[in-house]
């Protein structure tokens, strides 16, 4: 019956059928899965752990993310084919898709709302557009670099965030750049750029008081720290000497920076080919300690009360999932979901988890404090799972 | 079959002269595209259009040979971050992959 209901649904949403009904409902328990090789996205209840929604047509979604508009209705995804595609999660339809680029890494929401800018690797560079009708407001081109090839490119853009004051915050992969785009004047965008940061920043975050930006890097050891309360100070290395001059494994997957993994006043990152999670005191920026891992971390991800710590990890270690204790930085639980477990996502309040399991075309949903799977969700080779909750968080 | 008929088109380009390579049993070649769609696709796009890592298609890779490609596959690329796929696929692998790279594969 709900199965039908639905399928209805989907055969009143098709182009020039017009709408009957969307759900009126608050929209703070739900959410998007991507399933990345259909191309399509799940609209989900995380109360009743149950599905609401198949939007269809979004393109290439490998390596897709999405952010929320502050209302919570709309959806913004950000498809590897530079696709941008504004979904209504009440109605379960694609209100308008452009294709803004040549191939695309993600993208951030402004302060107010009103902008939504994504970063390109082709042809390199940000645009912004009006979160209200996808209309380009500014095309900022990225510093020019000379690939192996000997052709000139754009650098690839990556780590794009929103930070407070109406600015987004983005790095620059080949030329090792972060540049400060103030859109407080839509018309004139004010870019400050900060330069040699570190080699190959392959991508960043902010902290969620809006504070501290930080690219991860590929061509070193350690991470590059902006205070954007201090500017002027320019960027610093911080943890440059996690490596020890150890040599490093190979990557076969690049770490994932979202959103902040902090307890306390201790944030726990990603090492980028060791199989470590690295603590760090946000005080000083000092190493207090490395976790060996079950294999390199992809996203290390805090619950959101800060008291466990979720990792998973790179091929060919991408079957399971490790739980640290954010206060004795012991692992307490060792978890095996499947092959390709490649993303998570908290329940607002944390109590639950829900893990893409792409291997099992499914979901799994675990209770944070038991560590026990409760659900499972079917989904076509799920990939990431963002919650309405992203929308009032910055950085997410 | 159809293996063999790419391998008995490339070879006379890339083998000069060594020994046959090895047939790939179906089943690990069902492996092998669902790899190259989802883990090399993590840098190179699911449809191989490129991303981090450069587009797979075969008018990028027309200047190179399945045999470069290949060992590229084996050893990775220094100073880039493709990584030696050595510990998880056999030469044979590799060449067969790179020729797939090479046709094109279904995307």
């Amino acid at each position: 019956m709900k199965s039908l209901s639905i399928l209805f649904f989907t055969m009143l949403l098709m182009p020039g059928i017009s709408l009957a009904d969307c759900l009126t409902r608050g929209t703070g328990d739900m959410g998007v899965i991507v399933e990345r090789a259909a191309g399509s996205l799940k609209v989900v209840d995380t109360t009743h752990h149950n599905t609401l929604f198949q939007v269809e047509g979004l393109g290439d979604l490998s390596h897709a993310s999405a952010v929320y508009s502050r209302d919570e209705r709309y959806v913004y995804v950000f498809g590897r084919d530079g696709g941008l595609t504004k979904v209504d999660i009440l109605c379960g339809r694609i209100v308008k898709r452009i294709i803004q680029g040549g191939n695309s890494i993600g993208g951030a929401i402004s302060q107010d709302g009103s902008l939504i800018a994504v970063s390109n690797y082709k042809p390199g560079g940000v645009k912004i557009f009006s979160a209200d009708d996808l209309s380009l407001i500014a095309d900022i081109p990225a510093t020019t670099v000379t690939d192996r090839d000997g052709n000139k490119k754009g650098s690839k853009t990556v780590g794009l965030v929103d930070a407070p004051d109406q600015r987004f915050v983005v790095s620059l992969y080949d030329s090792g750049e972060s540049w400060i785009i103030d859109m407080s004047d839509p018309a004139k965008p004010a870019i400050q750029r900060f330069e040699d940061i570190g080699s190959l920043p392959y991508d960043g975050l902010i902290t969620p008081n809006g504070r501290y930006y930080i690219a991860g890097l590929f061509g070193q050891d350690g991470l590059s720290l902006l205070d954007l309360w201090h500017p002027e100070k320019g960027t610093r290395l911080i943890l440059d000497d996690y490596g020890r001059g150890q040599k490093k494994l190979p990557v076969y997957k690049m770490p994932h920076l979202e959103g902040w993994a902090m307890a306390d006043d201790r944030a726990f990152l990603p090492a980028v080919g060791r199989h470590a999670v690295l603590v760090v005191d946000s005080k000083d920026w000092k190493e207090i300690k490395q976790i060996p891992v079950h294999g390199q971390p992809v996203f290390v991800m805090a619950r959101p009360d800060g008291r466990q710590i979720w990792v998973n990890f790179a091929f060919p270690h991408n079957d399971t999932i490790q739980v640290i204790d954010t206060e004795t930085l012991e692992i307490i639980n060792t978890l095996k979901p499947g092959k390709g477990t490649l993303h998570m996502e908290f329940s607002p309040r944390g109590e639950s988890v829900w893990i893409s399991v792409r291997d099992k075309d499914e979901v799994q949903i675990y209770a944070t404090r038991t560590q026990e799977l409760t659900h499972r969700l079917p989904v076509d080779k799920p990939s990431g799972i963002f919650f309405t909750s992203r929308a009032h968080q910055t950085g997410l | 079959m159809k293996a063999l008929s790419i391998l008995l088109l490339v070879m006379p380009v890339v083998m000069t002269g060594t020994a046959v390579q090895a047939e790939i049993v179906p089943p690990r070649q069902a492996e092998l595209l669902y790899l190259l769609k989802h883990d090399c696709g993590s840098c190179h796009g699911m449809r191989l259009e490129g991303g981090l890592g450069p587009a797979l298609t075969p008018k990028r890779l027309q200047s190179w040979q399945a045999e470069q490609l290949a060992v590229t596959i084996l050893h990775g690329r220094p100073g880039t971050p493709m990584p030696p796929w050595r510990p998880f696929f056999t030469d044979s692998e590799a060449l067969w992959l790179a020729q797939q790279l090479k046709q094109g594969v279904q995307r």
